[in-house]
């Protein structure tokens, strides 16, 4: 049966493979529609109708077209309440609160960081711009404070909003994957016991196994 | 019990504060000074762990990141007040969509700016008009998108007033006054109407009159 929603972008870019997790742990289905960005399809004037600012994803169903993964998550959980993890993004309005809170804390704390280490220690060589070394400091600093942090709150409850998985982790599988795998910057995360204890789990969940064999099974294009 | 708002001199604060006003919810404030460290307090750091501005507490809950604390009570309060999240699922997501575009692409930009002229003594930092240019740049490519946005709809989601436009009230105010780029706003035609909009609300007005910015 042709489903009417789909995704637009590659699986290997964080922030569609932050939706594909919302998506699977939601149980719904989808189509995901390729974009090619080596290529800059994403730039290209009939994508840039669907997202003005030329960045993946684009979320469309029957009633919407929706950009921003974050954004396209909430609406997820929204519209599909009923099924799949129902607990995803909470059962009351405290526990909504608690993971927008967190949800909104890895936005603005621990995405600026990353989103720079990954950038200066993969795709910087890849575009054969010179590395940084200052700037990758800098992050690194800010970036282990970031995670002092997420060690305390990880003492104490189990995961980040509460003692479910929620939205608020899942957002923290795209970047941390690159991080520990790509990046060679495992040790920020398993150095700190309770943070380490966490990203064994969440990168553990079979969803996000399936997300990591989407990416890998995709042919890896040069820049 | 009154929810307690923490930092109402500052711009992050007054984000939930204009969302309290719009929603006709009774508050209270606490004064904390940022730029004098008493954001690293022991007693600030259990409400506000990573240390920034701001948190509220309301009975025995607390909540920070000033969006989180905006749809919370967006939420919470949806039968009085004015309607910040639209009336349909769809105009809700549009609402979120806009909130994060704010949060992603107007905020990292316009915050540093304010951080490297308004308040540049106050954080230690020496201007870097090479870092000023890029950002002024970056900003402008973001306001290029919202002309073309705003040029179809009378407000970011859509044709009505929500979280997402007042989400840009705090740190807009500071792009009109202080920053000295106004032309970003005004050299755009409905960019510009818009902000004369949103700003001129009284909710708005009424929060800069209450709670100056630090001087």
């Amino acid at each position: 049966m042709a489903t009417a929603v789909k995704l637009y972008g590659p699986p290997l870019s964080a922030a569609v493979s932050r939706v594909l997790a919302c998506l699977l742990e939601k149980d719904v289905q989808f189509q995901l529609i390729p974009i090619n960005l080596a290529r800059g399809e994403q730039k290209k004037p009939d994508y840039l109708k669907l997202q003005p600012f030329g960045q993946v994803p684009v979320f469309q169903d029957e009633s919407i077209t929706l950009f921003e993964s974050r954004a396209i998550s909430r609406y997820i959980c929204d519209k599909y309440a009923n099924q799949g993890n129902k607990g995803l993004f909470g059962t009351n309005p405290s526990e909504k609160a608690s993971i927008d809170q967190w949800l909104d804390a890895e936005g603005q704390n621990f995405n600026p960081p990353t989103s720079v280490l990954l950038f200066q220690l993969t795709l910087a060589l890849r575009m054969k711009i010179k590395q940084d070394e200052n700037l990758i400091k800098q992050n690194e600093e800010k970036l282990e404070k970031v995670l002092d942090v997420y060690e305390n709150r990880l003492g104490e409850s189990r995961y980040l909003a509460g003692d479910e998985f929620t939205l608020a982790d899942l957002s923290h599988l795209p970047m941390t994957q690159y991080l520990v795998n790509a990046c060679d910057r495992g040790e920020l995360f398993t150095s700190r016991k309770n943070v380490g204890r966490w990203w064994d789990e969440i990168s553990s969940r079979e969803t996000w196994k399936k997300v990591v064999e989407m990416q890998n099974s995709r042919p890896r294009r040069s820049a | 019990m009154v929810v307690k708002v923490y930092g109402p001199a500052f711009a992050s604060s007054k984000r939930v504060i204009v969302c309290l006003v719009e929603k006709e919810i009774k508050f209270e404030v606490v004064d904390i000074d940022i730029f004098k460290g008493e954001g690293r307090s022991p007693d600030y750091l259990k409400l506000q762990p990573f240390g920034l501005l701001p948190v509220i507490r309301d009975g025995d809950y607390t909540l920070y990141e000033s969006r989180a604390i905006i749809r919370y009570y967006a939420e919470k309060y949806k039968s009085q007040g004015t309607e910040l999240f639209g009336n349909t699922m769809e105009e809700k997501g549009k609402v979120e969509q806009w909130l994060e575009v704010e949060a992603h692409n107007f905020h990292p930009p316009i915050y540093t700016l304010v951080a490297h002229t308004v308040f540049s003594s106050k954080l230690g930092i020496t201007p870097d008009q090479n870092v000023i240019q890029e950002n002024e740049a970056k900003l402008g490519k973001v306001l290029d998108i919202y002309e073309e946005r705003l040029s179809t709809s009378k407000y970011l989601a859509g044709d009505f007033f929500s979280l997402a436009d007042l989400s840009h009230l705090p740190f807009g105010h500071y792009l009109i006054n202080g920053v000295g780029k106004e032309y970003l706003i005004r050299d755009r035609k409905h960019v510009s109407a818009w902000w004369d909009v949103i700003s001129n609300r009284p909710s708005w007005k009424k929060v800069i009159q209450l709670f100056p910015p630090p001087t």
